[in-house]
């Protein structure tokens, strides 16, 4: 029983690693319909950003907290600018073109984002500070989650209740929910829907640079690589839960999280792969929105 | 860049080819013959052409001072590009002109191919590079000896170091699902159960590149592993070493030459002390090491390629077993090989029954104080 809550508590913080960045794939594609493939290279440069912040500061001598403050700041703006350029960039100009076209480009510019990252920093893999430090909690505890297990849970936590308040109770909220229904009414009622959706880009963004700098803390090393699996994996959750679903999107990441943990503990960690995407398929064929996901009506 | 390359091959070429007519048509019959096989055009150039190098090298050293028991040693050498089909035209080639030692070839495909020819001929065969394991394990080619420490030497350094010196009951084999990792990890594993000393956990592979390795960390503690043995390189090492300190486990990490990089220690900083990894001995402080560098440096001015030291072991032990044996009989030559200890940039070797140098092989290193240091 002890073997199978300490695998659950792994599941969870795998799974809420992946919804971090699960969050920015299903917005992006709530609102426009489309899955931006270099959001997990957004997540990358979030990672890289914190890095070379917290790496400068703590030369500087500036204590813990406030390292970890400004570096999540920093990583969450300069991220949100590269959402926020890729999006003009790359999608804007291909917004009344066939389907493929924007998914295509999606790609490029993640291929470009990696090659632009290994350029600038390098290839190697690159020490991370411990920017949430192991706190020493009492046995038993210690031995089903650590501090930053903790941290992980509770940022994904707070962020999916954040972004519910947003979207429900909010304006930009109501605008985001009203150009997801309906693009030209959406302009029709005087909603900026450039503005909303260069919005989405900004916050999902953010979210997956908080979350590749919590991660990359987690895993203690970063290379301009890691935002490719990463990225796999959450849109995979984010397909799981129902893709353009915000609970969904979390539902989905625990799921696969705690998917891969059991499958792990109790076959082999051979097989983690193979059950996680299995389960994809089953859910695909059972219920091809997804767990969350509703079925789309088309519009007449 | 690339015609001053050919050139430069052409003018080398020409120059071997003046080289070894002289002294043949000068004291014909009279000269041992060291044939130099290997890829020495192609993509795989740069493994062959250092053990050239090495055997000018060395056969300028023995004919500078009056050659073996007055014999000069004369060089005849053939590109066999790697090839295992070209090998078998190259090894007839040389067996044809009356080779009496072979240092080659460089591929282990290419290796296996050529060596039934010799066998018939009754020619000794030396590589500098060909780590197959079955070369000499399987027994077949008791002409074939090698320089170099075979695929299973790393993982019998490792699994005797982890049952033997750190006294393992119950070990994790954990590898990264690649040619590498898995290969060393399965060699490992066989080991482990053969050894009867300890018994196997756990085996099994991990993704390269996941998000997290908590899973797995509690599984090898849930099986009651005493030690783990890693197969794989240093990403997933640092990963799996951090997590295991998170977790609150201390028990030793044996790991590979793909983990005994100093990035490893930089990436995974505290969590990296007391890992165990095993590497190739450090050669750096050999005189006759530091001698044929410089040797090198001086004929060539640039710094010797890959396997050279290698090459120019192999090189001297065979002649050292002919000067020795004072003949070119191969079973006279073979016991002294076996017998006889020679001082070589690799340290001083002889061979075992098989052909694999004893005195060649992996070292263990632990991590102390942020640096490899070897275990004592």
């Amino acid at each position: 029983m002890d073997y199978f809550i300490e695998l659950f508590f792994g599941g969870l913080t795998r799974g809420s690693i992946y919804a971090l960045i699960a969050l920015g794939y299903t917005m992006v594609y709530g609102i426009i319909g489309l899955i931006n493939f270099a959001h997990g290279e957004i997540y990358m440069i979030g990672a890289f950003t914190s890095f070379i912040i917290a790496t400068v500061l703590s030369i500087y001598g500036f204590p813990l907290l406030s390292i970890v403050i400004i570096a999540g700041l920093a990583a969450a703006v300069w991220s949100s600018a590269y959402g926020f350029t890729v999006e003009k960039l790359a999608y804007r100009p291909l917004r009344k073109a066939p389907r493929l076209a924007p998914l295509i480009s999606a790609i490029g510019m993640s291929i470009f984002l990696q090659n632009y990252v290994l350029l600038a920093q390098t290839s190697d893999f690159l020490p991370f500070p411990e920017l949430i430090p192991d706190f020493p909690f009492m046995e038993p505890v210690a031995h089903i989650v650590g501090s930053s297990d903790l941290v992980i849970l509770v940022t994904t936590a707070l962020v999916m209740i954040g972004l519910t308040f947003l979207i429900k109770f909010t304006k930009i909220g109501k605008a985001m929910r009203a150009t997801a229904q309906d693009k030209t009414m959406a302009v029709l009622v005087g909603i900026n829907v450039d503005r909303v959706i260069s919005a989405t880009f900004v916050i999902g963004s953010a979210l997956a640079a908080i979350g590749g700098m919590l991660i990359a803390s987690h895993i203690g090393q970063i290379n301009f690589y890691i935002g490719f699996i990463a990225g796999i994996k959450a849109f995979t959750a984010a397909v799981l839960g129902g893709i353009g679903s915000i609970p969904g999107a979390v539902l989905g990441s625990l799921v696969l999280g705690l998917t891969e943990s059991f499958a792990t503990g109790y076959v082999s960690s051979d097989y983690e792969d193979v059950f996680a995407f299995s389960l994809l398929v089953l859910i695909l064929i059972f219920k091809p929105s997804g767990l969350l996901g509703k079925a789309e009506t088309k519009k007449v | 860049m690339h015609f001053g390359l050919k050139k430069k091959l052409f003018v080398a070429t020409v120059a071997l080819g003046f080289a070894m007519a002289i002294p043949a048509a000068g004291i014909a019959g009279d000269t041992i013959k060291l044939g130099v096989a290997g890829a020495q055009s192609g993509d795989l150039a740069s493994y062959g052409l250092p053990t050239v190098k090495a055997a000018e090298l060395v056969v300028e050293q023995y004919n500078a001072k009056g050659g073996i028991n007055g014999n000069k040693v004369e060089l005849l050498i053939e590109d066999d590009v790697c090839k295992p089909e070209v090998a078998t035209n190259t090894a007839t080639k040389l067996v044809t002109d009356g080779v009496d030692v072979v240092l080659g070839h460089i591929c282990s495909g290419a290796t296996k191919a050529a060596l039934p020819i010799y066998k018939e001929a009754g020619v000794i065969v030396m590589s500098p590079s060909a780590t197959a394991v079955d070369l000499t394990k399987s027994g077949d080619y008791s002409n074939f000896f090698r320089t170099i420490a075979p695929d299973d030497a790393q993982a019998e350094a490792m699994v005797d170091f982890t049952i033997g010196t750190l006294g393992a009951k119950k070990i994790a084999v954990i590898h990264d699902k690649g040619d590498y990792g898995k290969g060393l990890a399965e060699i490992a594993e066989g080991l482990v159960k053969a050894s009867g000393k300890a018994e196997v956990a756990l085996f099994e592979g991990v993704t390269p590149g996941a998000v997290d390795y908590t899973a797995i960390v509690q599984k090898i503690k849930r099986t009651g592993a005493d030690a783990v043995i890693f197969g794989g390189y240093h990403p997933e090492a640092s990963k799996i070493v951090s997590m295991m300190k998170k977790k609150r486990m201390d028990i030793p990490f044996v790991s590979d030459d793909g983990v005994k990089d100093d990035t490893f220690i930089k990436v995974a900083g505290d969590n990296a002390e007391g890992v165990y990894a095993s590497g190739p001995q450090d050669n750096s402080a050999n005189p006759v090491a530091i001698a044929a560098i410089e040797a090198h440096k001086k004929a060539y001015n640039e710094d010797p390629g890959a396997f050279f030291e290698n090459a120019y072991s192999a090189a001297l032990a065979l002649l050292n077993a002919i000067e020795k044996a004072g003949t070119t009989d191969s079973a006279a030559v073979v016991k002294a090989l076996q017998t006889e200890t020679v001082a070589t940039p690799v340290g001083n070797i002889h061979f075992d029954a098989k052909g694999d140098a004893v005195g060649v092989g992996f070292v263990m290193y632990v991590v102390k104080d942020g640096k490899y240091v070897v275990v004592e």
